[in-house]
């Protein structure tokens, strides 16, 4: 009984920590693409014209928000790897992440998700779990 | 509606795939010439800044993110997402013929799926979207004329 518990509770915190990482993406992804190609907000050469970029990036509420789910995933993470072993947290993470990001961008950001990207998709999940072994 | 990847943009990809492996892997080294960081001993993390190792992966990772944003610019999340992947073929790749380490059959099968996933997503459009209810309404606006 106290086993089960203890994996619900393991698993509930990977599910979260996966959760996490796909709003931070998906925001950050939405935030990039409203900004657009960064080469042409460069406002001029060389690397002072950079500081354009950087301004539009950190001032867009979108990337904050993203940047917030980042830092809040990076945290639950921590606290994960303190009740569930890394050879299990890192993969099933990084797998739900893959496959969660993959469903969130086709609902969200509405990018074309067809089979060829449902199955790299996939196979990256499967890959990552593989290299874990 | 596609749209082609200058060499420039492949760069970006490329460095995605190359700094975060390499930083992860700076950091790994670096961290464990400092050695364990506990509650009782946060100063070894200050410490840690001063490691050449510790420091380089830093900045890769800066790069990393930099590099990632600038893909999610002009590139899909599904795009962008297996070429991070590719990261853990460069760490296992780096680990068999840098360090020399075993790789188990169940690794290479994992590297080969990866490899080819990247394949699968490289061979389609970077940037793809559904056409929204007011595209759909501005296509129809045309039809009707």
């Amino acid at each position: 009984m106290l086993g089960s518990e203890t994996s619900l509770r393991a698993w509930s915190c990977i599910l979260g920590v996966a959760a996490l990482a796909i709003a931070g993406e998906c925001l950050i992804a939405a935030a990039m693409r409203g900004l657009g190609d960064l080469d042409h907000l460069r406002t001029g050469p060389g690397i002072r014209g950079y500081l354009g970029p950087v301004r539009a990036v950190l001032s867009s509420p979108i990337f904050v928000a993203g940047a917030l789910c980042m830092a809040l995933n990076f945290f639950a993470l921590l606290f994960t790897l303190s009740i569930v072993d890394l050879s299990l947290a890192a993969p099933a993470t990084a797998s739900l992440t893959y496959i969660g990001n993959a469903a969130a961008a086709k609902l969200f950001l509405r990018e074309d998700v067809d089979r060829r990207r449902w199955l790299a998709v996939l196979f990256v999940a499967v890959g990552v779990v593989l290299l874990a072994h | 509606m596609k749209h082609r990847l200058k060499a420039s943009q492949y760069a970006i990809l490329l460095t995605v795939m190359l700094t975060a492996s390499v930083g992860d892997t700076l950091l790994s080294r670096g961290m464990a010439q400092v050695g364990a960081v506990d509650l009782h001993h946060l100063g070894l993390l200050f410490r840690a800044l001063a490691n050449p190792y510790i420091l380089s992966g830093i900045v890769l990772l800066i790069g990393f993110f930099a590099s990632y944003m600038t893909a999610l610019s002009w590139a899909d999340l599904t795009f962008v997402m297996p070429a991070t992947a590719f990261g853990y073929v460069v760490v296992a790749l780096l680990s068999r013929f840098w360090l020399h380490e075993h790789l188990s059959v169940y690794r290479w099968a994992g590297i080969l799926l990866i490899v080819c996933a990247v394949g699968f997503v490289a061979g389609g459009p970077s940037r793809t979207e559904h056409p929204t209810d007011a595209d759909l309404d501005v296509m129809d606006c045309g039809a009707g004329r």
